[in-house]
């Protein structure tokens, strides 16, 4: 038997990568349950494959990619059990998108110079402002969009796992972006001394 | 053909999402060089994916 030269993960450093799991899994699932849930399962896996982790990657980074398997079963499932009603996001979206811009294609108003935005993730205010908006995003837009930027899906997969088409998908991802940047600048930018 | 600002708003958000071909990435040169509003809309798109992932990694 050749001894091992790399030490299994100590059960407590996985639990330490816990709140950090926790917040990732809240923004996908937005349902504090599902989200220990998915949390949860993730640990157990982890506990039980901790051989299988390499050390090539960092422990976050492997903790993270099982728990984007367990938040795709849990979407898939609540999908099943309850479909998000798509006909409710595509009207308030194509609202606010229309709402923007003019007949001709123009923008009806002038977007505000945010002047040093970087300056607002050191704020801690900020973050309230910027989960609300999060918040109120329709929620078929809100998954498509943290497919994207919270779990870095690429738009073929967030197609498959949403049965849209992907002129369907980069046309959520638009007003994804659009609302919440409106939703940035009325509550936050505009007024902020830049 | 220079796009219009709803096509370049879209478009610009495509740009964070997949490579535009040539054509596309053309057009939004265009459109961007004599529009200050997509230019700005492009800056602050930028800044929501910074902003996201510094929520979703955390202090």
């Amino acid at each position: 038997m050749t001894p091992s030269t790399t030490s299994p993960i100590e059960p407590a450093a996985i639990e330490r990568e816990r709140s950090y799991l926790l917040r990732y899994a809240l923004l996908q699932l937005r349902n504090p349950a599902q989200a220990e849930d998915a949390v949860q399962e993730t640990l157990l896996a982890a506990l039980e494959g901790r051989d299988r982790f390499s050390g090539r990657s960092s422990l976050r980074t492997w903790l993270t990619g099982i728990l984007k398997h367990k938040i795709i079963d849990h979407l898939r499932r609540s999908g099943r059990e309850r479909p998000l009603n798509s006909a409710d996001d595509d009207r308030s979206e194509a609202d606010i998108v229309d709402a923007l811009f003019a007949d001709d294609g123009h923008w009806r108003g002038f977007p505000a110079d945010w002047g040093s935005p970087a300056k607002a993730l050191e704020n801690s205010r900020f973050w309230s402002a910027f989960e609300l908006c999060l918040q109120r995003l329709p929620a078929r837009t809100a998954q498509a969009f943290t497919m994207r930027e919270v779990m870095e899906m690429t738009t073929e997969d967030i197609c498959q796992e949403l049965g849209i088409t992907s002129t369907n998908c980069w046309v959520m991802l638009h007003r994804a972006r659009l609302t919440l940047r409106e939703c940035l600048e009325l509550t936050w930018f505009d007024g902020q001394p830049s | 053909m220079i796009p219009s600002c709803k096509q370049t708003s879209l478009l610009l958000s495509q740009a964070q999402d997949r490579p535009l071909g040539l054509t596309d990435r053309l057009r939004l040169r265009v459109h961007l060089a004599i529009c200050e509003r997509c230019r700005r809309i492009s800056a602050h798109f930028d800044f929501l994916r910074t902003a996201i992932q510094r929520y979703r990694d955390g202090d």
